[in-house]
């Protein structure tokens, strides 16, 4: 019951120093990067480009081309490795990534209450607004370091299987290795941050019930979901709101110029479900009975 | 945010639980005030965008020709959408199997997936994003913007490169040396326009219809209408910029209403020259470049484009249907808007009907409707601008003309 929580609100009305908060982030981002499910996310998501360069050398090498089928940006893996960057996130984005933020959104709260710590932490004085925020911030960082483990896996993969250099972008034109970097780097930020839906509504989800397992399966439900009914022309209207539709359209970003518009779009959807979930999981957290 | 001091500031009053009860309800109105904003954006922003048409200087239909016709804009960057709705009954993947299928046939295409003529007959179905850029008669690139790839087609002094991202094929061809031939088929707003204003003369009014914003710029809009009855067109609009003259907006509407079967504009252009860069190509090392002969890519273009008078560019797709070119050259009755294009392929029996033609001519048939009239029996391939009608004997018949039409002028050939 609610009434069981004014140690709470004597705390809250303390106010916890600046710093506190921060301690409280690292240990959250500490509890939950020790977590083996998180390790074994994150080591899944490195095996991907490595499978991905060794599969395209070896077909090379015994003179097949790369076909047309596959992940974006597949065949240009062979001219220049740092396209493996782009071809290993094209390749994770739909499932492999959206699934480990879901899984680690949809634990965040849920799975407190499951092991019955979630009391214990809001006894500490850290306040529920505070410490959904941290725990948003968390799942955040773990959707950029997601990505970043992904890129970097291929980044590596890719300049010791392939030749690097001059970069032929996907317009036709040559750009330098500093800039094709540079460019890769922008495309993980901006893949980083696609995942922001997916990883409100995986603490929206989470808010709203007492078991883990039920919180993760749902989001991961979710992303699987939104993929299938993007598919669909006869949801056109619906389509451009669906938190996945922008995904691919990190690609746009290895044109010449860059094409902005789905970018913009992507990216303010992503906005919009942070700001409509993030308060909707606030506003069920803030007012929840907390009972484990 | 509230702030956190709102927090569970949980009184151990008496009548806390309707009180918590509306505590809930108010949080929950903050995501909900959040889609609504949202929802408001989203809907508003764009009316508000809309800052009315622009006030220009009158001019007459006659002026705004001439200003088209002397528009002599050499440099130019841009984006342009182009949305074709032909009506065709949805093949996929068939459909491009039939249209590359056919460029492989008639010699033209090398089978590359970088081939230009069967790589841009994707625009005849569908929505696509296009790029161009032009510095002078030398210097021009068409992208074809896909997911995650881009097909383009690079003209740069006498090469001309067509490179597929997806593929990482390159085809290679040298341009011919007249150098001021078109290397693409149509795809700007100002090839229709071109091909449109072709088409004027006494069978059509012209009137200046107001004016618009497109891409940003001040534009007149000409409105082309085909006095003649029996064609399948509507009406044409083109957007005019009203500093150069150039060609913003094209679009064409049949004349049974509903969506434009043709709308290809600008979404941003810009008049600045483009940087060299963009017209430079080297192959990539790994790339596999297949190199066309000398004209192929003109002779392919010529499929789509070469065809004199409006709607002939469309029927790029009908062309593959109507097996026509191999008995001489098409002959055209008529004349304006109602001119229909008669070809004999002395192929009697006709295509579509039955075994003979096999499967695909079954299927043909299958999509087609019977008719017949004082010339026999034949079949007419409808699509929302272009019938065509293949007689019994072997006679193809086609236009932008209603089917009544078809049927009077394969009477009258009789």
């Amino acid at each position: 019951m609610s009434r069981a929580d004014p140690a709470t609100a004597v705390a809250a009305e303390r106010g916890p120093a600046p710093l506190w908060t921060l301690g409280l982030l690292r240990s959250e981002l500490l509890t939950t990067l020790r977590r083996l499910r998180a390790l074994v996310l994150l080591g899944v998501l490195a095996a991907v480009p490595v499978l991905i360069g060794v599969v395209v050398k070896v077909r090379a090498r015994g003179g097949g081309s790369s076909g047309a089928a596959g992940p974006a940006f597949l065949g240009q893996v062979t001219d220049n490795g740092l396209f493996l960057v782009c071809t290993a996130l094209a390749a994770t984005l739909p499932f492999f990534l959206p699934m480990a933020v879901g899984v680690v959104a949809g634990d965040a709260i849920a799975g407190e209450a499951d092991v019955g710590t979630l009391r214990y932490l809001l006894v500490a004085p850290a306040g529920r607004t505070r410490l959904l925020l941290v725990k948003y911030a968390t799942v955040v960082v773990f959707c950029l370091l997601a990505t970043l483990v992904v890129a970097a896996s291929a980044l590596l993969t890719g300049v010791l299987l392939f030749p690097v250099g001059e970069l032929m972008t996907i317009s036709g034109t040559t750009i330098s290795f500093t800039d094709g970097l540079l460019r890769a780097l922008l495309v993980v930020l901006v893949v980083a941050a696609s995942l922001i839906g997916i990883a409100s509504l995986g603490l929206f989800v989470s808010t709203l019930t007492n078991s883990g397992i039920a919180a993760m399966a749902t989001t991961v439900g979710l992303v699987v979901t939104a993929q299938i009914l993007d598919q669909f022309p006869q949801l056109h209207a619906v389509r451009p709101y669906l938190f996945s539709h922008y995904w691919l359209s990190f690609a746009d970003l290895m044109r010449d110029p860059v094409y902005w518009p789905d970018l913009v779009h992507g990216l303010g959807l992503q906005v919009l479900y942070a700001a409509v979930f993030g308060s909707a999981a606030w506003a069920r957290f803030s007012t929840k009975d907390i009972n484990t | 945010m509230a702030p956190y001091e709102s927090d569970d500031a949980v009184g151990a009053a008496g009548d806390e639980e309707t009180r918590s009860g509306r505590r809930r309800a108010a949080r929950y109105a903050v995501p909900v005030a959040v889609i609504g904003v949202a929802a408001a954006t989203i809907g508003l922003v764009p009316a508000l965008a809309d800052s009315g048409d622009p006030d220009l200087p009158k001019v007459t239909a006659q002026q705004l020709i001439n200003k088209i016709a002397k528009s002599d804009v050499q440099q130019l960057s841009g984006t342009v959408k182009i949305s074709t709705d032909l009506g065709l009954p949805d093949l996929g993947g068939l459909e491009s199997g039939l249209a590359s299928g056919m460029a492989r046939g008639s010699g033209t295409g090398s089978g590359s997936a970088a081939d230009p003529s069967s790589r841009l007959t994707e625009l005849l179905s569908g929505t696509h994003t296009l790029r161009v850029a032009a510095d002078g008669p030398d210097r021009q690139k068409l992208s074809l913007l896909e997911q995650g790839a881009e097909y383009s087609v690079i003209h740069n002094g006498k090469d001309v490169w067509g490179y597929d991202s997806k593929s990482d094929q390159v085809s290679h061809g040298t341009a011919p040396a007249a150098g001021k031939d078109r290397a693409e088929p149509p795809a700007t707003p100002k090839d229709f326009a071109d091909q449109a204003l072709k088409a004027v003369d006494d069978t059509t009014s012209v009137t200046v219809d107001g004016t618009a914003q497109v891409a940003g710029r001040d534009a007149y809009k000409l409105l082309i209408k085909p006095r003649q009855s029996g064609t399948t067109v509507g009406a044409i609009s083109i957007a005019v910029d009203a500093r150069t003259g150039m060609p913003l907006k094209f679009t064409l509407t049949p004349k049974s209403g509903g969506a434009a079967v043709l709308d290809a504009g600008f979404t941003q252009v810009s008049f600045a020259r483009p940087a060299a860069s963009v017209f430079a190509f080297t192959p990539p090392k790994g790339a596999k470049v297949t190199e066309r002969k000398d004209g192929a890519l003109k002779e392919g273009a010529g499929k789509d484009a070469g065809k004199p008078g409006l709607g002939k560019g469309l029927e790029g797709m009908d062309g593959a249907k109507g097996r026509e070119g191999a008995e001489g050259a098409p002959k055209v009755i008529g004349k304006g808007w109602t001119s229909i294009a008669t070809v004999d392929t002395g192929a009697k029996g006709g295509l579509p009907t039955g075994a003979k033609g096999g499967d695909l001519g079954g299927f043909l048939g299958s999509l087609g409707d019977k008719v017949s009239g004082k010339f026999g029996k034949g079949t007419v391939f409808s699509t929302r601008l272009v019938n065509v009608l293949m007689t019994d004997d072997g006679k193809v018949y086609a236009g932008a003309v209603t089917k009544d039409a078809l049927v009077k002028a394969a009477d009258a050939g009789k």
